[in-house]
């Protein structure tokens, strides 16, 4: 078998668990679908259209995402009014990890759960929390890794911008 | 030769199935199944106690003195 036959098979066998659909800034985010951690109903994205969505894929074992959810119930709370929502999608395994977690920190904003890890794997996460900045159009616009204190006004710069845009 | 390239096949194929641990399955990892030892501060007392009766500190990786007072 030449080098290249070789070559070709070992791309063969190993891509394809290496690709993946990912989100990415500049095209239309993948439709989700989901049903709420505490409620009934299913929420998808498709529904919040003509809205800034900031998509935020979080767990109740995860530090950072503790620190995000205050600060991002304060961005709904201010730029509500003008069009903005938050989707918290919940990747715990268990709902009921999420629900404990969301007594400690209480938010309006919807949360849907999703224990079998689909959406985060189609929207390519690739840390905890990650979210995903979409506009009015649906495309997503910026992805922001991690979470700190200091990204709160960092992100409402960007929300305002796209609230601003027609 | 062809044996060879069979049996690297057959690697390749097995390495396919290397499963990696997605960010949002590390909640998996930090459950109490997952550990080392089910209790950390037990482990270590054992430990000390072990090396204070052995006289042996430092075997586990620590250093120190045998008497079990540190």
């Amino acid at each position: 078998m030449s080098v290249v036959k070789r070559f070709l098979l070992i791309v063969c066998l190993v891509l394809p668990g290496q690709l993946q659909a990912a989100a990415v800034v500049g095209e239309v985010a993948p439709e989700l679908s989901l049903p709420e951690v505490v409620g009934e109903e299913t929420i998808s994205l498709s529904s919040l259209r003509g809205k800034v969505v900031y998509v935020d894929f979080w767990a109740a074992w995860c530090g950072p995402c503790r620190v995000s959810f205050p600060q991002l119930q304060l961005l709904r709370d201010d730029l509500g009014e003008k069009g903005f929502e938050v989707l918290a999608i919940s990747v715990d395994e268990q709902a009921s990890d999420a629900r404990a977690f969301l007594e400690e920190v209480p938010v309006t904003y919807p949360v849907v759960h999703d224990g079998e890890g689909v959406t985060p794997a189609v929207y390519g996460v690739l840390g905890m929390p990650t979210g995903y900045l979409i506009d009015r159009e649906g495309v997503v616009r910026d992805i922001h890794q991690g979470y700190r204190k200091s990204d709160g006004e960092k992100l409402r710069a960007k929300i305002v911008t796209l609230l601003g845009e027609e | 030769m062809t044996v060879k390239t069979a049996a690297a096949g057959l690697v390749l194929v097995l390495l396919c199935g290397c499963e990696t641990v997605q960010p949002w399955e590390r909640g998996l990892l930090a459950k109490e199944g997952m550990q080392w030892t089910p209790d950390i501060m037990d482990a270590r007392l054992r430990s000390q106690i072990y090396a204070s009766k052995e006289a042996s500190s430092g075997g586990a990786g620590a250093a120190g003195g045998g008497c079990g007072c540190n």
